[in-house]
């Protein structure tokens, strides 16, 4: 049953990867999105430093 | 009501309420997400002529739908930013144009792989499949556009003017499969009379639509705060929320 469900009718090659790729995208979407917003906090945090000093 | 949409597209309060809103909306599209992908790849019937390759749709289709809705969104925000002068359009449509250049790029990945045992072929010069990479072009260029000025603000505006001479791709995107000889299949969810999908392959799709649009306002909710913060950073209301 988990193999015929891994195959995927023969078209494993081509759905798996699929399946790869969105999964990456979101990933990657949560990952650059949260290290843009913790470089932002640090630039602000850099920037009342200096206009503190 | 206008003081009311003025108050609300303040850096401050779209940096205080997308900070409350990101983390329920990633949780939700979590959720959405993987009941979707389970229930399409496991459960739905396989498609009578495509066989089990069909479940590639779980993926590729919101993943088009994200590419074309953050163009969309893109062009809508830089629009206000030029004619209103809300500067927050700015920051969205800048927040928005990676996001949906990185699902154009799964868009166009899944729908080769989907090509090769259908069509017979990673990739034709197909009216849909060409104008989706224009899309991916004009995402590239929206964003290299707006790097390529000293004057932020002359950055934006230039990008904000391409992105909307852009939007004249969308609606090519979206009828190409119709005006014009495609290999690429018609609409199946989206048609003015009932979707031509069975219960059982639609509900699974439409989970994964309703779990990628989650997905996308939850990340571009982090992304603005990140794009208000580098914009607003001298402000005085910064020193409050950085402090927090």
């Amino acid at each position: 049953m988990t193999s015929g469900f891994l195959a995927m009718g023969g078209y494993a090659g081509y759905v798996w990867p699929c399946i790869g790729f969105s999964l990456a995208t979101l990933a990657w979407n949560l990952w650059s999105a949260q290290r843009a917003s913790r470089a932002a906090l640090e630039r602000a945090r850099r920037s009342i430093a200096m206009a503190d000093a | 009501m206008w003081t009311w949409f003025y108050r609300l597209a303040s850096p401050p309060s779209v940096y205080a309420l997308s900070g409350r809103l990101a983390p329920w909306l990633l949780a939700a599209a979590a959720c959405l997400i993987a009941f979707g992908l389970v229930d399409g790849l496991a459960f739905a019937p396989p498609d009578y002529q495509q066989g089990d390759a069909f479940r590639i749709v779980y993926v590729h289709a919101p993943s088009a739908w994200l590419s074309t809705f953050a163009y969309m969104l893109m062009a809508v925000a830089g629009a206000i930013a030029l004619i209103w002068r809300i500067k927050i359009g700015h920051a969205v449509a800048a927040a928005a144009a990676p996001i949906g250049a990185s699902f154009t790029l799964c868009t166009l990945l899944s729908g080769s792989l989907w090509g090769k045992p259908m069509w017979g072929t990673f990739w034709a010069w197909d009216p849909r499949l060409t104008s989706e990479l224009i899309l991916l072009f004009l995402y590239f260029g929206v964003m290299s556009l707006r790097q390529a000025f000293e004057d932020p603000a002359r950055g934006d505006r230039a990008a904000a003017l391409l992105a909307i001479v852009g939007v004249v791709n969308i609606p090519i995107i979206k009828f190409s499969v119709t005006w014009w000889n495609s290999l690429h299949q018609g609409a199946t969810v989206a048609r003015f009379g009932k979707p031509t999908m069975v219960a059982s392959m639609l509900v699974p799709l439409l989970v994964m639509f309703a779990g990628f649009m989650l997905f996308f306002v939850g990340v571009l909710c982090v992304r603005l705060r990140a794009e208000v913060l580098n914009r607003e950073r001298l402000a005085t209301w910064v020193r409050e929320a950085v402090a927090t």
